[in-house]
């Protein structure tokens, strides 16, 4: 047994040598570059890419090697920092969170001259440039919507979804009390993410800027937290908690409003578009009683809080151009309406007029509105503070709609310790 | 006689030295996995030291002045020990109770006893998921029953999400998952006890609660000790189940969860090893303590 076991390991090691020797003959051979490719973990994803990468093969003649990275983004971007702080040239094209420009960016290079920047949504490429250079590519987008229950708004007689937060107020009450007289006792007006967490600060940066209230940090570094804008928006929403929303809401994440809603107990909840394909799938007890549409406002007009991610291309990569045309046919419209087809959202406007797939998801008729309300989290004006500022922001904002702390100190406060954050 | 105990104490040396050998491994394991990082945390514990930042430099007792001026983590101090003294106490009662009746041989003991350990069986994480879940104001289980069904509360409660329920509800997990640990602990100390004992105090005439008392009790004191230091110790450095019913927040926020918000959220690492070093400190303490107190009355 142990002699069979040495045996396999000595094969192991001359397969593993003879492999050196081979990778070393492709890299000399200009005919044949391999880069590689950081991409992701998920089943439909995995199978795109590798499909998308044996084309790019077959047209240019670059093999794309795939590397499949964490599918935790924490861990991801842990793995990231390792390797650029290390200038490792082991991995050409990486995939990037919307929020990671300024934690990576000076490790990226600019991809400007290969990505035509008019053919994105502005606020995408917004998002990703950092220090006036385009360091990620744009791969697909993340934006949450308004859903809410059709047929309730019907049996209350409201012929639209609300435009506006005082609308959506107002119904969500009636409904609300008249569901709740009707028996249903743990019926909701409007469900959202209020879990101390990145969720909190997506749903609170929505509040804060469709009130006007500034981004947090703007791209220049200016805290925007105490606004006058921020401080109405936050007002408004400890004003729901114990009204239209739940006490409850205070422990949501993504799944715990969905499950709210599944069960037939909101009539209308915030949250991003992969609940589309979960709720409409016949077996959910409100596939036929919901819709879609765009967040409601204020004076700032509506915002929707930009996830999604990106390509990007290392520094240290010994094949530039090679990786940056591969991300350029990662990123075209084509790849981007075959990865629309299984819901993964362009970020090329030109895609949403595709008539095939608008007739496959439904929902992307709401998505270019969105898209153009989009709001990117401050990723650039904190740089590599993001997280850090992240925090104690949901954090403020938790304690707020807790009850623990009155809006303007709770506000002031954190504006301070963001400031100081900043200053180091 | 002189010669003797030269050789008996050559004897010992050599002994003594094989031991040493023997010990060697495990000596060296232990301070590449315990004392390597405890050192290493309490040097970081004097830098300004951040993830993702290659030097750091000395400042000192700064890190220190900082948390001890932080009113969270004084309240974090305040609420570890609210959380471990009564999680601590409802399980021993709990346990013993589950322990006495366990013990008593009846038929579907066997089954029973299984059924005590499941919820010790399951990872904490996955059990806290399943209460945070089933204590969910909206579609949990707990609301259901007592608002529909049974109509003692007129309103659902968010029982992980409001400041009054919050740490009860804590407790609650916690105590359900670990009393099956002291139910263990004391059911094999209830069957070390001989059954002799028993029956000449009942010749005695003695009653159920004094055999309680004076038998069960004193003989079952070393388990009880062991079995409330491991606990103790583990609820003095509680995170998971905090965090996955609460993420600290409603007042539960423990020193444990207030070490990962420093080190993860706040990514400082020179005062999440500091709070790191506070609770070494404090569970170090807490043994010492804990240790003399009880082996002063065995000497009496």
């Amino acid at each position: 047994m142990r002699r069979m076991s040495f045996l396999f390991l000595l094969l192991a090691m001359i397969v593993a040598v003879a492999g050196c020797g081979e990778e070393k003959q492709t890299s000399a051979n200009p005919e044949k570059i391999t880069i590689k490719f950081n991409g992701d973990s998920t089943g439909k994803l995995l199978e795109l890419n590798a499909r998308l990468a044996k084309e790019f093969e077959k047209e240019t003649g670059i093999k794309v090697e795939i590397v499949i990275g964490p599918d935790n983004s924490t861990e991801r971007l842990a793995a990231y920092q390792r390797f650029l702080s290390a200038k490792s040239p082991d991995v050409d094209v990486l995939l990037c969170d919307v929020v990671w420009p300024g934690l990576l960016g000076e490790h990226c290079v600019d991809l400007g001259d290969v990505i035509n920047k008019d053919e994105f949504f502005p606020t995408v490429i917004e998002n990703n440039t950092y220090k006036g250079k385009l360091v990620f590519a744009p791969f697909y987008s993340d934006a949450p919507m308004l859903y809410y229950r059709t047929d309730l708004l019907r049996k209350y007689d409201y012929a639209e979804p609300p435009k506006t937060w005082d609308e959506l107020e107002e119904m969500a009450t009636k409904i609300m009390s008249g569901e709740r007289r009707a028996g249903n006792e743990s019926f909701q007006g409007f469900v959202f993410q209020g879990a101390a967490g990145e969720n909190l600060t997506c749903d609170a940066l929505e509040w804060q800027k469709s009130h006007d209230g500034g981004v947090i940090v703007a791209p220049d570094g200016t805290v925007q937290v105490n606004t006058e804008g921020a401080r109405a928006a936050f007002a408004r929403a400890r004003k729901w908690i114990g009204t239209i929303s739940t006490q409850g809401n205070l422990t949501y994440k993504e799944e715990e409003s969905r499950l709210v809603f599944h069960n037939g107990y909101a009539a209308f909840m915030r949250n991003w578009p992969y609940v589309w394909t979960i709720e409409k799938s016949p077996d959910s007890p409100v596939h036929d009683k919901f819709s879609v549409s765009i967040l409601p406002g204020d004076k700032g007009g509506s915002a929707a809080t930009l996830g999604g991610w990106n390509l990007a291309v290392s520094k240290y990569s010994r094949h530039i151009p090679e990786a940056k045309k591969f991300v350029a046919f990662m990123t075209s419209e084509k790849a981007q309406s075959l990865r629309a087809m299984d819901g993964y959202l362009p970020n090329r406007p030109a895609v949403y007029g595709n008539e095939e797939i608008a007739k496959k998801v439904p929902y992307f008729e709401n998505m270019k509105a969105v898209f153009e309300n989009a709001v990117a989290r401050p990723s650039v004006g904190t740089g590599r503070y993001y997280n850090q500022v992240s925090a104690i922001y949901y954090d403020a904002v938790h304690s707020i709609l807790n009850g623990d702390k009155p809006v303007e100190a709770a506000l002031a406060e954190a504006e301070e310790k963001i400031k100081a954050r900043l200053k180091e | 006689m002189t010669s003797a105990a030269g050789a008996s104490s050559a004897i010992d040396r050599a002994q003594g030295r094989l031991a040493w050998m023997f010990l060697c491994p495990a000596l060296v394991i232990l301070s590449l996995v315990g004392i390597y990082p405890l050192l290493n945390t309490l040097y970081m514990s004097f830098t300004d030291s951040e993830a993702g930042q290659v030097s750091s430099t000395l400042v000192g007792f700064r890190n220190y002045s900082a948390i001890v001026r932080d009113g969270d983590f004084l309240k974090s101090i305040l609420n570890t020990l609210v959380f471990g003294i009564s999680s601590v106490t409802l399980e021993l009662i709990i346990g013993m109770v589950a322990a006495l009746v366990i013990n008593v041989p009846f038929r579907g003991r066997a089954i029973l006893r299984a059924a005590v350990l499941i919820p010790w069986a399951i990872p904490t994480v996955v059990s806290a998921r399943m209460w945070e879940w089933m204590l969910n104001d909206s579609f949990g289980v707990i609301n259901d029953i007592a608002v529909r069904k049974l109509h003692v509360i007129a309103e659902p409660i968010a029982w992980t999400g409001t400041n009054s329920f919050a740490m009860a509800s804590v407790i609650a997990v916690d105590v359900w998952k670990t009393f099956p640990f002291f139910a263990l602990m004391l059911l094999a100390g209830l069957q070390g006890i001989p059954a002799e004992l028993y029956e000449s105090a009942r010749v005695d005439g003695a009653t159920g609660w004094q055999q309680f008392r004076r038998i069960t009790l004193p003989l079952l004191k070393p388990a009880i000790t062991v079995a409330v230091v491991f606990r103790s110790l583990d609820a003095l450095r509680v995170f998971d189940v905090v965090w996955v019913l609460t993420r600290g927040k409603f007042g539960t926020e423990s020193v444990g969860v207030y070490a990962y918000r420093q080190l993860f959220e706040y990514i400082n690492a020179g005062t999440g090893s500091a709070v790191c070093i506070a609770l070494f400190l404090m569970v170090f303490l807490f043994v010492i303590v804990y240790t003399t107190l009880m082996r002063e009355p065995e000497r009496s």
